[in-house]
């Protein structure tokens, strides 16, 4: 397997603050690499590090086999960044940033005019392309900020925090343009604090915590090393679940907790979804929902860290339990 | 292990780099142009500041507002590069605190490209106010008394400070922590060597220590020798002051806001 991006002790320091301690990463080429982390977890000035924008104090990075200090010029040409908080040049034009971009980039005006027009198109920007970017929402802005990385085709994007401020419907938009990316050939390195992101894009995950890797895998293999199942059902009558509580509990050994008209219990015993299931059924109560679900990565960050990923506002273990 | 071709050659080619310079001193121009509120205050400030001086004060300090003209339009051609071009830095501790700089510096560009790029911008736009400004002052009775040599000279003499002051107004920016502080300073920089000079009247009516001042000043010297160089006024040495003060302050500057261009690249 070759690897787009390798990174092998990275320290780099902030006065007196370690962002990073020691960083070690490798994304294989043409996949998606998901590095996952709360708030000041070193996250950004990793990528900073493998876009060339600051040296580290020691470590070494290679991207494509470039050295990120000695071959910054080289590094430069491959990759791109999409930073946590959009780069634009607030009182250009969407197609005027695309050109900016295009030109520095070699490429002929008419060049740079057609990529402009066909990532607008792409991005779904193209009615917005004559106007100034300080007139863009913050999706817009977003999406405008993601076309100007693309505009070099880079064989390796870095996105940090790409869909924080997003709608559902925009970040669902952005997921698949990565992973159109993705398809064409392209290695991501995919910055988030959304578990359920990185379990939808990431083939791969490293979780950083206070500047340190305390853990890497694929998603599932993070999920598995967490260990435990949990069973779920939603019995069809709502009136029913103290009784089909009761039974999960004599089963189970455990007492279920009850949730939006949920039961959740975990599993240790690989015939117990079985066993309930079958009961339930002499006791008359249909069940709408039962899942065996692995722990979402929401949990493997819990079992990691002792705190939870960022509040997100919105119930990302759900979103995990839904798809199970 | 590289899997991906890379470009061959490492060292940008000289053309390349001027390429990018030209590319990114047309995004500051083309700001300008997409800005309307922007392009009329660029065109409108100048405008103004003659109207204000000319026909307000220009009565009472000169006796009639024409002999007025013939008088400080000269220095507000001189001094209009502080206020111009000190705008140089504010824009680029913009574009270090919103990341245009770092997704700039992402790029495979020369390094050097946003700072030189940035700065030719600005002079193209100095160059077309000082035109606006004599263009206007000559609408509204201005007369030149030179040949087309000497006002041009003139006019290259200005440019040549704001030079100057660019790199001036460059280190501010880089050093700063957000535009406001910028502003604030380059604000408190600005009102001595404009106001303090003989732009707007004869340093002969000022009081002992302000006139001191205003005597080395180098806006002063800047400003009898465009005033010489347009009206036939004595030039004195105010030429070779003024160019002068030019070279030093690029000796001085450019290598400092150089060096914190450096820390940040
Ligand atoms: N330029 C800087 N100067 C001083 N401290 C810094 C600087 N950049 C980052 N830090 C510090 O380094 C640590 C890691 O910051 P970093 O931005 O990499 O975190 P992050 O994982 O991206 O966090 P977030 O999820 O909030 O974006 C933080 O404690 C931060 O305060
Ligand atoms: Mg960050």
């Amino acid at each position: 397997m070759t690897y787009a991006i390798e990174a092998e002790g990275l320290v780099k320091r902030f006065g007196a603050t370690t962002a990073l301690a020691g960083v070690d990463l490798a994304a294989p080429t043409g996949r998606v690499l998901g590095l996952l982390g709360p708030n000041g977890a070193g996250k950004t000035t990793a990528v900073r590090v493998l876009a060339t924008l600051i040296r580290p104090d020691s470590g070494v990075a290679r991207v494509s086999g470039f050295d990120v200090v000695r071959q910054a010029h080289e590094v430069r040409q491959l990759v791109a960044l999409t930073g946590q908080y959009a780069a634009l040049d607030e009182g250009l034009t969407g197609v005027q940033n695309l050109i900016l971009v295009g030109r520095l980039l070699g490429l002929s005006r008419r060049d740079a005019k057609a990529r402009a027009a066909a990532l607008l198109a792409r991005f779904g920007l193209s009615d917005a392309g004559g106007r100034r970017a300080k007139t863009y929402s913050g999706g817009m802005r977003r999406r405008l900020d993601l076309a100007v990385s693309l505009v070099g085709r880079p064989s390796v994007l870095y996105l940090d925090e790409p869909t924080t401020g997003l709608d559902p419907h925009s970040r669902n938009e952005l997921w698949s343009i990565v992973r159109g990316l993705v398809a064409d050939g392209a290695t991501v390195l995919l910055t988030t604090q959304y578990m359920d992101e990185a379990d939808q894009l990431a083939d791969d995950i490293v979780v950083v915590d206070r500047g340190t890797v305390i853990a890497t895998g694929t998603p599932d293999e993070l999920k598995t090393r967490t260990g435990g199942q949990t069973l779920e059902i939603r019995p069809a009558d709502p009136a029913r679940i103290e009784d089909a509580a009761d039974i999960v509990a004599a089963l189970a050994g455990v007492r279920p907790v009850a949730e939006g008209g949920r039961l959740s219990a975990p599993v240790s015993d690989p015939a117990l979804p079985a066993a309930v299931l079958r009961r339930l059924d002499d006791a008359a109560i249909t069940v709408t929902e039962l899942a065996l679900r692995l722990p979402s990565l929401d949990d493997v960050f819990l079992s990691l860290t002792g705190h939870r990923a960022e509040e997100q506002g919105e119930p990302v273990a759900e979103t995990v339990a839904g798809r199970a | 292990m590289a899997s991906v071709a890379v470009p061959a050659g490492h060292r940008l080619a000289p053309w390349r780099a001027v390429q990018h310079c030209f590319t990114l001193a047309w995004r500051n121009l083309v700001q300008l142009k997409s800005n309307p509120g922007e392009l009329a205050g660029f065109i409108i400030q100048p405008l103004v500041f003659i109207v204000l001086f000319v026909y307000v004060f220009g009565g009472a300090i000169a006796g009639t507002s024409g002999s007025y003209l013939q008088y400080v339009l000269p220095g507000l051609i001189a001094q209009s590069g502080v206020f111009s071009i000190m705008a140089t830095g504010a824009g680029l501790n913009q574009d270090i605190t919103n990341g245009v700089f770092d997704r700039l510096r992402s790029l495979p560009i020369a390094r050097s490209a946003p700072l030189v790029g940035r700065t030719m911008g600005e002079l193209v736009r100095f160059a077309a106010s000082l035109v606006i400004l004599l263009a206007f002052g000559m609408v509204i009775g201005f007369r030149v008394h030179t040949n087309p040599l000497e006002v041009a000279a003139g006019l290259l003499l200005v440019l040549a400070f704001g030079v100057g002051l660019a790199w001036v107004s460059m280190l501010i920016g880089l050093l700063a922590r957000s535009a406001t502080t910028v502003q604030l300073f380059s604000g408190v920089l600005m009102f001595p060597i404009t106001f303090g000079s003989n732009v707007m009247v004869q340093t002969s009516t000022m009081p002992g220590w302000l006139q001191a001042w205003a005597n080395v000043n180098p806006v002063s010297y800047l400003s009898t020798a465009v005033r010489g160089l347009l009206t036939g006024t004595p030039l004195g040495s105010s030429v070779w002051w003024s160019l002068g003060w030019s070279v030093l302050l690029t000796a001085v500057f450019a290598p400092l806001a150089i060096a914190a261009y450096r820390r940040k690249v």
